[in-house]
């Protein structure tokens, strides 16, 4: 049953989360934009801020009212918290009769996540598909996973880089979380709309005092998400995209776009569902202790592709084209759903703007039905 | 998954820079079932971590068997470890040889290095030999002086195996031919109709090797190669070892040719 | 008794499908010939009067490098043609070429071969068709052994 709650609500939700044991990582302000860290009170938050947002742009500015929730998505998402930048696979000791290994237990808090868009939401399930249901499960990210509180925010705007209609993933979530929020600004009228996503989100609910919520209300909501999809900034036509980018592999906007990519691997550090990673080995002073470490690594660099000899994507132009026909097509192929949440962070944080829709709109209106 | 520790039994120098470890495992652990085909992680302590074929004979238990090129940092370590050296093993990993040949001429080809990945195939053969027409084994190598496993070449002559040798150069005393493999392709005599190939060796060689294969009307769907990229996690996580849509290392490394010409004929893909 | 040459070319895979008449004047060229083990067939340098169509055993192409001794970079098997040099200006063999066991093989007089190809062009067309075959297939197989593509990968 959906209900509202007043404009303090992240007070009591917070409170509620941080006395089961959550800690909670949500909004807040960090050089100029809005990442995610813990945030332990309600103050913590970007109160009061929007985003502008464009191809290479990103700028904070303050909004006329006190919204919690104001702005869009920022360079950072959730997988920073499930799939960590940093993990520690194996840990091996040297012994008189040579070494021996094990898996250091993961050890993060359980997460709540506060004011996740529909667009991250998505993101979420993504990497779940591939952490959690293929033939292998990664233990870090079930683990982290599988305590993580899911608080998701239905966004009242857009920004000029957004595309989540187009990718059918927003802006409203429409399941798979613990909470919803929808915060109402109209007419002076500051509340949230609050729905349940799962027993543990009704438990938790449970402790915010909250009214029942009128058609009303839930028109008012609804009104907040049209606002949104009036504002989304970007569109992609993802009809056959598959087989278009199949089709199209010696295409020459791969050369067009190689000439203004800098290979700087932003996007893919910005994307909510790109997963490469790299393991080394780090030794410690004494050499007697030596570990696996798996860090985030890019389809960018030219030792990604390395092997005895050297790189098999050498140019800038082969690397650019497997990220983008991994993100929109051969990711289709491995995981039964597009790699693209239409965040548009990759458009944000390029630093030259290199717009993803505009090059699929290239390559589909000077379609070369060639390649294979 | 966790690499376990192996004891080096055997280390046998294959050629310069080529050598066959015999691993067995310590801590009371079984050896882990194998298939043709399949590769384990090798583990060099302090140094890092690499894919590698096992190369042994399926019917032997008692150690795993991987030959190594010392090619890299981790490789080198390897082929440098010795008897009593421990190397940790994580695995099998990837997709092995089909099961496909049953009552068919099977023709294994054999570039380089790629010989190793194929031996537990032509092993199995031989402990089964009734089950297939006639089988080849075509060799290339650069000489003969660097031609791997030749001790096992007149075993598995003797098990019925046609098994033919070229090289890039020889001295004058060398018997065998002198040529790219693909003139033994062109020359084998097989049921091409129903044959099936396996090819393993660097990737013009499986690409030539195929394109031969196919003018002598074995239909690509039934040649099979063995890719290789660079890899780190072996589980299709590390996102290195992808070709078009496939994980090399969860979808393969086997692979039926058909299926990836498409993909092998784009540049730098 | 031996079989004539006009029969044993019939044989011959290189002369396979080739009209009767060709194969006839080409016959008159050719005799029956015979290379012990080891026997060479022909010697850098020496003038290319001579081709042969291995019928039996092989034949190795062989470079000699001076401070390396002989190299073999090719061996010929039964079925294929031993040189090509008697084609084109100055009619030298570039290699050695040796029988690595008993090689029975037809030989053709170049010059007598030359002079039918020039009266009968469009015999001539097919018979260089025929040769312009083992020319690719020589051509990408030097290609392929150039490459090394089993040598050490580069860094």
């Amino acid at each position: 049953m959906p209900r509202i709650a007043p404009q303090n609500l992240l007070r009591f939700l917070l409170d509620a989360l941080q006395r089961r044991g959550y800690t909670c990582i949500g909004p807040a302000l960090h050089d100029g934009a809005v990442i995610y860290k813990e945030i332990r009170s309600e103050s913590d938050l970007p109160i009061g801020y929007a985003d502008e947002q464009d191809g290479g742009t990103y700028r904070l500015r303050r909004r006329n009212d006190e919204a919690r929730f104001g702005y869009t998505v920022g360079p950072q998402s959730w997988k920073r918290y499930l799939f960590p930048p940093s993990t520690v696979l194996t840990r091996a000791r040297r012994t008189p009769e040579g070494f021996t290994a094990e898996a250091p237990e993961d050890d993060a808090p359980p997460y709540a996540f506060i004011g996740i868009r529909s667009c991250d939401l998505h993101a979420i399930a993504i990497q779940d598909r591939v952490f959690l249901q293929g033939p292998y499960v990664d233990p870090t990210y079930r683990k982290r996973r599988e305590a993580a509180f899911l608080v998701v925010t239905n966004c009242g705007q857009a920004a000029r880089t957004c595309f989540c209609v187009s990718m059918e993933t927003g802006p409203m979530a429409k399941a798979g979380y613990d909470l919803a929020l929808t915060e109402i600004l109209e007419d002076g009228r500051h509340e949230f709309l609050i729905e349940e996503g799962s027993e543990r989100g009704v438990e938790v609910a449970g402790d915010i005092p909250a009214r029942a919520a009128t058609d009303a209300d839930v028109g008012a909501a609804r009104r907040m998400v049209d606002r949104a999809i009036a504002q989304m900034g970007r569109t992609m036509d993802t009809g056959g995209i598959k087989d278009l980018l199949y089709r199209n592999l010696e295409h020459p906007r791969w050369e067009s776009v190689a000439a203004r990519c800098l290979s700087c691997a932003n996007c893919t550090m910005v994307c909510p569902t790109c997963f490469c990673s790299a393991v080394e080995e780090v030794r410690d002073l004494t050499s007697d202790v030596s570990e696996r470490v798996r860090r985030w690594d890019s389809c960018f660099t030219a030792a990604h592709s390395y092997i005895h000899g050297g790189s098999v994507r050498p140019t800038t132009q082969s690397r650019y084209r497997q990220w983008m026909t991994h993100k929109l097509a051969t990711w289709i192929d491995q995981f039964d759903t597009s790699g693209c949440v239409g965040c548009g962070r990759c458009i944000t944080w390029c630093p030259v703007g290199i717009d993803i829709t505009e090059e699929v709109r290239a390559i589909r209106e000077s379609d070369h039905g060639k390649g294979h | 998954m966790l690499t376990a520790p192996f004891r080096v039994r055997r280390n046998r120098r294959e050629s310069p820079d080529t050598r066959t470890l015999e691993l067995v495992p310590m801590e009371e652990r079984e050896i882990p079932g194998w298939r043709p085909g399949q590769f384990m992680m090798l583990y060099a302590f302090g140094v890092g971590e690499i894919p590698v074929s096992i190369s042994g004979d399926p019917s032997r238990r008692d150690a795993l068997t991987h030959t190594v090129r010392a090619v890299g940092s981790v490789s080198r370590a390897i082929c440098a470890a010795k008897a009593d050296h421990v190397i940790g093993v994580r695995g099998p990993f990837g997709a092995g040889w089909p099961d496909r040949a049953d009552g068919r001429d099977l023709l294994f080809v054999a570039g380089g290095l790629g010989l190793a990945p194929l031996r537990p195939a032509v092993y199995a053969v031989t402990a089964d030999r009734g089950r297939y027409g006639r089988v080849l084994l075509l060799v290339g190598a650069r000489t003969p002086e660097t031609l791997l496993f030749r001790a096992d070449m007149g075993r598995w002559r003797k098990r019925g195996i046609d098994v033919q040798v070229t090289v890039d150069a020889a001295a004058p005393g060398w018997m065998g031919a002198v040529g790219p493999v693909t003139r033994l392709i062109d020359r084998a005599e097989c049921d091409a109709g129903a044959a099936v190939a396996f090819v393993v060796g660097p990737e013009i060689m499986m690409r030539v090797a195929a394109e031969a294969l196919e003018r002598r009307r074995i239909g690509l769907d039934r040649v099979f190669v063995s890719m290789e990229r660079n890899m780190h996690c072996a589980i299709g996580f590390c996102g290195h070892c992808q070709l078009g849509p496939a994980f090399i290392c969860r979808d393969g490394p086997v692979f039926p040719y058909a299926g990836l010409k498409r993909w092998l004929e784009v540049r730098n893909l | 008794m031996e079989k004539d040459i006009e029969a044993l070319v019939s044989e011959h895979p290189f002369f396979a499908n080739m009209p009767q008449t060709y194969r006839s004047l080409i016959a008159g060229c050719g005799r029956n010939t015979f290379f012990e083990a080891d026997a060479l067939i022909a010697r850098t340098g020496d003038r290319s009067d001579w081709f042969y169509a291995i019928r039996h055993g092989r034949a190795s192409v062989e470079i000699h490098a001076p401070g390396r001794g002989p190299i073999i970079i090719q061996m010929l098997e039964p079925g294929e043609i031993v040189g090509w040099s008697w084609l084109v200006e100055p009619y030298q063999w570039r290699f050695d070429v040796r029988a690595v066991e008993p090689v029975r093989a037809i030989a053709f007089d170049g010059a007598c071969l030359r002079g039918k190809c020039d009266r009968d062009p469009v015999m001539g067309y097919d018979f260089m068709k025929r040769f312009a075959q083992v020319f690719v297939e020589r051509l990408e197989a030097a290609r392929l052994q150039l490459l090394d593509l089993y040598g050490s990968p580069a860094r």
